[in-house]
């Protein structure tokens, strides 16, 4: 029970523990605990803010989306329009078209008739002369009657 | 009851509370307190030394866990009371906490069972638990005492320090008095840190001895709520233990 030289042991050997513990153990494991507490509050915080991000990006979504919607219905409109209008020029280009190759065919058959008319007379001019010589060989000398004849001809 | 089997009660008591001695007069080593205390400490430096080695700040592992919560309990208690910069205090609390635990713990292990061993190997005199001794209980509240002096003086330098011894609580007038009820305030702290945590511990431990003197079918009954109730004992000591040398540490820091 009594007081000895226990205690300076007791004391040198606690004064070692105390010294191991402060440098060997405390400073690695508050170290260690202290970087964990940050990593999970850095993860907490990238959470919320992921979280965050992605509200935003949910919105940005909605909005392109809206807006795409309202370029497709304008594009759809402009090209129902342009349609229109192609469909407008190729009708109007085609009654253009009929009515020149209407003009054409109706000069063409002007001149056939024409060329008919001509070369009627032609015919009723020969048919007519053969008939006059006919005629005129048995009353007329066709010496004699030459020069009236020719006339005739020339009247036509 | 020993192999020699003592003849009566107050022998076998006696016995048990007999150091394993070494030297003479004030040279006498207990050498059962010295290697006992310095196994458990070592021991549990040992394992908090693998934990701080491996200690990683991802996922720990369960020694590791076990460590830490420990050292944040520490921790947690060294915040709330000490409010200041010092590398010691905390690695001082832990290392106490943990140190007196253990050689508290002794205390639960059945009083004749390393005796016992200990009688095979020829050793007749043993005391298991540390904290039963004087000594040790005494070189840890003197190591806190000459901390407590240490930090002062740095803290509040020479001069501060004396002033505080002199001119507390009456002012200049008062001196002698002053002197006198400080040098018995700090003088109060180590003992009574001391002699709380060897009375404790050695009455719990003499109860132990009395209930061992019981008839063998008998002892249970007093036994076991003994030593469930000794569980809470020997914790509440080591914390009471740990947190009066940082609340000392703590004043010790302070300028008044």
């Amino acid at each position: 029970m009594n007081i000895n030289a226990t205690l300076l042991g007791q004391m040198i050997t606690f004064g070692l523990f105390i010294w191991f513990t402060m440098k060997f153990v405390w400073p690695l494991l508050i170290t260690a605990m202290a970087e964990r507490e940050s990593k999970i509050a850095d993860g907490l915080a990238a959470a919320e803010r992921g979280h965050h991000e992605k509200e935003l990006a949910e919105e940005r979504a909605k909005q392109l989306l809206h807006e795409t919607k309202d370029k497709a219905r304008e594009m759809i409109a402009q090209s129902q329009k342009r349609a229109d209008e192609i469909v407008d020029a190729a009708k109007d280009e085609a009654r253009h078209e009929g009515e020149r190759l209407k003009i054409a065919a109706r000069a063409e058959i002007d001149q056939e008739i024409t060329q008919a008319k001509e070369s009627l007379r032609k015919e009723v001019v020969s048919i007519a002369l053969v008939g006059a010589e006919q005629v005129l060989l048995r009353e007329v000398d066709a010496a004699a009657h030459e020069e009236v004849l020719s006339k005739l001809v020339e009247q036509f | 009851m020993s192999a020699e089997g003592p003849a009566n009660a107050s022998e076998y008591i006696i016995h048990h509370l007999t150091n394993l001695t070494a030297g003479e007069g004030f040279w006498t080593f207990h050498l059962d307190t010295l290697f006992f205390s310095f196994t458990l400490g070592a021991f549990a430096l040992f394992l908090f030394r693998i934990a701080a080695k491996n200690a990683t700040s991802g996922v720990p592992g369960k020694l590791q866990n076990f460590v830490e919560l420990l050292i944040d309990f520490v921790d947690t208690q060294v915040k709330d009371s000490f409010h200041g910069r010092s590398e010691l205090i905390a690695p001082l609390a832990l290392t106490i906490f943990v140190w007196v635990f253990l050689m508290n713990f002794m205390d639960l292990i059945p009083v004749d069972l390393l005796p016992l061993v200990a009688g095979w190997g020829g050793v007749h005199n043993l005391r298991v638990v540390p904290t039963t001794d004087l000594n040790l209980t005494f070189a840890m509240s003197i190591t806190v005492f000459l901390l407590m002096i240490f930090y002062s003086i740095k803290i509040k330098g020479a001069v501060g320090f004396a002033k505080e011894l002199l001119f507390h609580p009456f002012g200049k007038w008062m001196l002698p008095v002053n002197l006198l009820l400080k040098v018995v305030e700090e003088f109060a702290k180590p003992i009574s840190l001391a002699l709380r945590l060897f009375g404790n511990l050695y009455a719990g431990e003499l109860i132990f001895i009395l209930i061992a003197l019981l008839p063998w079918w008998a002892q249970f009954t007093l036994g076991l709520p003994w030593a469930i109730f000794h569980i809470l004992v020997i914790t509440l000591q080591a914390f009471i233990f740990m947190m009066l040398t940082i609340v000392y540490l703590s004043m010790a820091h302070e300028d008044q």
